[in-house]
């Protein structure tokens, strides 16, 4: 478990945030720029020096008697821009702080890195200058992981990238728990990347912690900012259950039911994450004949929430553990009556695998 | 042309341990002022740093005539050290050093502090996450940085004690092997209208400096690529 | 009568013009600096006396020498000693004739310290004392001067190790006033205000122990026709400038 409770108070901002997460997979620490996610990743890292206690697996870094340096935290940090080290080479860069753990401490090998993140040709470029900015990132990451950390932090590591180099770094994110079981503790202000990448959410607003759960519990809160989003939505954890090769379609089971996405370069069994924006479901009482909409599930309303004068936003439960959204007009909710507990159909017209 | 009399070999050669030996105590006192000016915030780095530009503003004698007063036998300086046993500074080559360091403090510092600042906080940041502590981060990556800030300081240090003058004048008393330097050697020849003499020394010194500084921005520049 | 009439106006317009050039007269003096306060009290008399505004330039007669050889336009030069008007009387720099001494120097031993300085100059045979400070003999009449006392009472030698020299006779003067060397050889009109030493110990060196510090001044050759540069030097000699001249501590040839 990662337990950080911090207070900090400068003239035009303050923090004052509290959370726990799993010291497995990845938090995302989320929220618009300016709500104190990045000031909240550096009093982790030791790099701020605010007051309060934060404990990571069970050891103590911070707390009214102790403050350990940076140096001493078994940390990686990855910076929105890389900040390789320009008087040194790719090489020594990534070396810096594998040298400077113990060989016994060395969980990581550098070789392993180097492979994984497909480093051996930057290393024969020698200068970092030489690098574009999703090869310096890479390099960054691996210098990091280099030091073999019990945590990894990671600031926004995308947003100085252009999109493409973006989708160059992004699988090696989404694998990183996988090959490395470390903990990672990602800062984002894109939803994109936090629904696409994080297993557990914490939501900063003006220095506050508002909320902090699992990913996709926490996306479906109607009480949360996130629900107002444009793009506000759920996830499904779900597996690649049928090809269909002739029409190019995969089907992805889940306890919830099933739903038809694009061909899935994925063998049978594999697990792979859906993501259902609530603008793209719509509610039918009655099921749906002559569609054009294949994926249409049996749904229970939970929850129903006025959102401005025309909308209303409504959870829908699926089976005993999913959920979805759809943002409707309030008056296809008068229309259709619809309140807390009813079963309805949900129609989704699109998905996005992440 | 005329040939130089062992004196003003003398003199050179003084002029150039004076020079070499300031420049190495200006690194070591310059470094941790430039570090502190660079990475302060509070309300009395301005006072400090207007503290260490002062020699800018003072005329050379000036200072030295100060200087010649606060390490003289009534002076704060010179009380202390006859308190230790270590007699009187002035007319003394340490007391030229001393001179020599305040004189070219600023033109240490502010390159050095310049390229402290122009390297910022987020490279030792980088390091204190990579387990680097204080003192490795700054000599690992806070001096390779700043190495062309630290040339600078050193060319403008060495260069400024060799053409210094009015504090060594005010301070030296002119004896020779001791405090007589070069600047001193050439104005002395001007001055009692010995304008070979002067020549030679004037002419010798320029051509030595050029040579010197020709040798350092040479050497910055193969470190740069 | 129309036309002396316009004869005697343009006569007296002349005759103004030229008692005007005469009267504000402008003279610039190369000073050597020890003689710098009582020439401040000699040309304050002198404008009064004369119309004639005088600028005064403070400095060594060495580097006087180098500027005049390149242009300095000053008119007169109050030297230091005589070596330098000579050699530019030589050259053709200084106007012929207009050399004169217009004081004599006065060595004295010095000490910021009452009572360290005994009457006889025994305090130098002693030789307890820190430092001793002169003028540097290549460059100040005064520290040649001290040289050769030194040399006349067979103590140069014995004095080496202890010799700090000042580059110019104020220079000297300041490493001994502020106590850094204990005695100075310097001049004597240096401690003296209003003929009356005020502070510190001192020994007037005896005449016959160096050779008189001729302090000449002289017309330079490019204000040859200036009337009032002629007008200064007049006065510099004049009785009213040799009581100021006294004041200082300075005999008079």
């Amino acid at each position: 478990m990662i337990h950080a409770h911090f207070t900090l108070s400068h003239p035009n901002f303050s923090l004052d945030a509290e959370f726990q997460a799993p010291a497995v997979g990845v938090t995302a620490l989320f929220g618009v720029s300016g709500s104190g996610k990045t000031t909240l990743l550096r009093c982790i890292a030791g790099l701020e020096r605010a007051k309060g206690s934060l404990q990571v697996n069970g050891e103590i870094w911070q707390d009214d008697q102790t403050f350990l340096p940076t140096h001493q935290r078994p940390l990686g940090y990855v910076f929105q821009e890389a900040s390789l080290f320009p008087h040194l080479s790719v090489r020594a860069n990534l070396e810096y702080g594998y040298k400077r753990i113990k060989p016994a401490e060395r969980k990581v090998p550098l070789d392993q890195v180097v492979s994984w993140l497909g480093l051996e040709h930057l290393i024969a470029r020698g200068d970092p200058a030489q690098l574009s900015g999703g090869e310096r990132q890479r390099v960054a990451i691996g210098r990091a992981l280099l030091t073999s950390p019990r945590i990894l932090l990671m600031d926004e590591p995308l947003s100085a990238l252009d999109s493409a180099s973006k989708q160059e770094i992004l699988p090696y994110l989404e694998g990183l728990h996988r090959e490395l079981a470390i903990p990672v503790l990602y800062v984002s202000h894109a939803m994109e990347e936090v629904t696409r990448l994080a297993d557990h959410l914490v939501l900063l607003q003006q220095g506050r912690v508002i909320a902090s759960g699992a990913l996709h519990e926490t996306l479906a809160r109607l009480d949360l900012p996130l629900a107002a989003f444009d793009d506000a939505g759920t996830v499904i954890e779900a597996r690649v259950a049928q090809h269909d090769e002739p029409y190019h379609l995969t089907r992805l089971d889940f306890s919830g039911g099933t739903l038809w996405v694009g061909k899935v370069d994925q063998a049978l069994g594999m697990p792979v994450r859906a993501r259902v924006l609530a603008r793209d479901v719509s509610i039918a009482i009655h099921a749906p004949q002559g569609s054009s909409i294949t994926n249409i599930l049996i749904a229970r309303i939970t929850e129903l929430r006025d959102e401005g004068v025309d909308k209303v936003m409504v959870k829908l439960s699926l089976g005993d553990c999913h959920i979805l959204l759809s943002r409707i007009t309030r008056r296809s909710r008068d229309h259709l009556q619809l309140v807390a507990g009813m079963e309805v159909f949900a129609q989704v017209k699109s998905v996005a695998l992440m | 042309m005329p040939s130089i009399e062992p004196v003003d070999l003398q003199s050179v050669w003084l002029t150039l341990k004076l020079a070499s030996v300031t420049t190495l105590i200006l690194l070591g006192v310059a470094t941790p002022l430039a570090w502190w000016l660079a990475h302060n915030r509070h309300w009395y780095k301005g006072i400090v740093s207007a503290v260490v530009a002062l020699p800018l503003v003072l005329p050379p004698t000036v200072l030295g005539f100060y200087l010649l007063l606060l390490m003289g036998p009534r002076g704060a300086v010179g009380e202390l050290t006859q308190a230790l046993n270590l007699g009187r500074l002035p007319f003394t080559f340490a007391g030229l050093v001393i001179g020599s360091v305040l004189f070219s403090l600023p033109f240490a510092v502010q390159p050095i502090q310049n390229a402290f600042e122009a390297i910022g906080k987020r490279p030792l940041e980088v390091a204190a996450t990579l387990r680097a502590g204080v003192w490795d981060r700054f000599f690992s990556v806070a001096l390779p940085l700043a190495r062309p800030g630290f040339l600078t300081a050193m060319i403008l240090a060495f260069a400024h004690t060799v053409g210094e003058f009015g504090v060594v004048l005010m301070l030296g008393g002119s004896i020779p092997g001791e405090t007589r330097v070069l600047s001193v050697a050439i104005y002395s020849h001007v001055e009692a209208m010995e304008y070979g003499a002067a020549h030679v020394l004037a002419g010798g010194m320029v051509a030595f400096s050029f040579l010197v500084l020709l040798g350092l921005y040479l050497l910055g520049g193969k470190a740069k690529t | 009568m129309k036309l002396s009439q316009s004869r005697v106006l343009l006569g007296a317009l002349l005759c103004g013009m030229m008692v005007n050039t005469v009267y504000a007269g402008e003279v610039n003096a190369a000073v050597a600096a020890n003689f710098a306060e009582p020439m401040g009290q000699i040309a304050k008399l002198f404008q009064q006396a004369s119309g004639h505004t005088v600028k005064v330039s403070l400095g060594s007669t060495g580097k006087f020498y180098s500027q005049i050889q390149n242009g300095a336009p000053f008119d007169v030069l109050v030297a230091a000693d005589d070596k330098v008007p000579l050699r530019l009387e030589k050259e053709g720099l200084a106007v012929d004739g207009s050399r004169f001494i217009y004081a004599l120097g006065k060595l004295v031993l010095w000490s910021a310290q009452s009572g360290y300085v005994d009457d006889k100059g025994h305090v130098l045979r002693k030789g307890d004392y820190n430092k001793l400070a002169i003028g540097d003999p290549k460059l100040a009449s005064y520290g040649t001067a001290a040289k050769e006392a030194l040399e006349e009472l067979g103590l140069w030698g014995a004095v080496q190790s202890k010799l700090v020299m000042g580059e110019n006779i104020t220079q000297t003067y300041q490493f001994a006033a502020t106590g850094n060397a204990d005695l100075a050889f310097i001049a004597l009109s240096q401690i003296t205000q209003n003929g009356k030493v005020t502070n510190g110990s001192w020994w007037i060196v005896p005449a016959h122990l160096y050779n008189p510090i001729k302090q000449s001044a002289v017309q330079l050759s490019a204000a040859k026709d200036k009337a009032a540069a002629q007008a200064f030097l007049i006065f510099l000699k004049s009785d009213k400038a040799k009581t100021i001249i006294r004041s200082f501590g300075y005999e008079l040839p």
